[in-house]
């Protein structure tokens, strides 16, 4: 499937729902958060979400800063 | 009875540190030597920025070198240049860290990185709205900082000088009126170089003080770290202390009499 993730897009195996997108990205589920097409979506909602192709997906983490 | 720092906890939206001094985790050249000058620090607020995952390699995780069981993180919005960009990020940072804490950063020049208090007071207010606790980066303005309160921000955090250029204190009469004019806690955040920027915000009689680069771009940050926080410590101690009053003139501190001639 095709989605655009981080503002790039790519074409990935398939994954159903925001959980299965994270392991196939190798994403560990720990301190990230995912928006999918602007919207957050909150950590017990990651299996319930479908992924369509070209999806907005948005996935940060905490890095160094001040 | 006589002042003991152990006893006087910083209090922040109903949450004791012991520590007054809160820093940040960017610029570091490696991991390992920040997470040295964190502990060496004896912070217990750490800030932390949200940022875009790396899709393609699998670089090393700043969460792997900062115990959470130890260290409080305080996600920030820098880099945000409007009030909407910066309550996503604050939404953002809250998903992925599960805390209300927010340092809000809206910028409103590039190049002196001052903010844009107009969008931060309106992005306060939607935060506290929504559950937040919001600790606003705020530039050396009293009317600002009690607007701040107003809306109600769990702190104010004036900066001493622009972010990351080292200049100290520029303007402490400000900073003694915003003290005057808010009762929430007000931290200095931005613009400390080095141990004695920090001793004065203190010495004013500031409830905590923020930085990053101060710590970061030294020489020897692990060094610098400990340095920040003996200088927040004696700070806090002079302030509670009280100091003498400036006068013009000599007062000798060895009797007058019974000198031997």
């Amino acid at each position: 499937m095709t989605l655009a993730i981080n503002g790039e897009t790519r074409t990935i195996p398939a994954a159903g729902n925001i959980r299965e997108l994270l392991g196939v990205l190798g994403i560990g589920e720990s301190r990230v958060a995912v928006e999918l097409n602007g919207k957050i979506i909150r950590r017990a909602e990651w299996e319930q979400m479908r992924l369509s192709d070209m999806d907005r997906v948005e996935i940060v983490q905490f890095v160094g800063g001040g | 009875m006589t002042y003991s720092l152990a006893s006087d906890p910083l209090v922040l939206a109903g949450k004791s540190f012991r520590s007054r001094l809160l820093v940040g985790t960017g610029k570091y050249e490696t991991f390992p030597l920040m997470k040295e000058a964190l502990e060496r620090s004896g912070a217990e607020i750490v800030t932390v920025a949200v940022r875009r995952v790396n899709l393609d390699r699998s670089t090393e995780s700043l969460l792997d070198y900062i115990d959470t069981s130890r260290f409080t993180l305080l996600p920030n919005t820098a880099g945000c240049y409007t009030a909407d960009e910066a309550v996503r990020a604050a939404c953002l940072g809250r998903e992925a860290g599960l805390s209300e804490w927010v340092k809000l950063e809206v910028i409103g020049n590039e190049k002196t990185l001052f903010p844009d208090t107009e969008a931060l007071l309106a992005a306060t207010r939607t935060l506290v709205k929504d559950g937040f606790v919001v600790l606003p980066y705020t530039n050396d303005d009293p009317v600002m900082a009690r607007k701040l309160e107003d809306a109600g921000a769990a702190a104010v955090m004036p900066l001493g000088a622009p972010i990351g250029s080292g200049m100290g204190i520029q303007n402490p009469a400000n900073i003694r009126i915003i003290l005057e004019s808010v009762s929430v806690p007000v931290i200095v955040d931005a613009g400390v170089g080095t141990a004695s920027d920090a001793a004065i915000a203190m010495e004013l009689g500031c409830d905590a003080v923020l930085m990053n680069t101060g710590i970061a771009g030294a020489g020897d940050a692990v060094a610098m770290a400990e340095a920040m926080k003996l200088a927040v410590q004696a700070g806090r101690m002079a302030y509670k202390a009280g100091r003498i009053p400036k006068r013009l003139y000599a007062s000798a501190s060895s009797p007058l009499q019974g000198i031997s001639r």
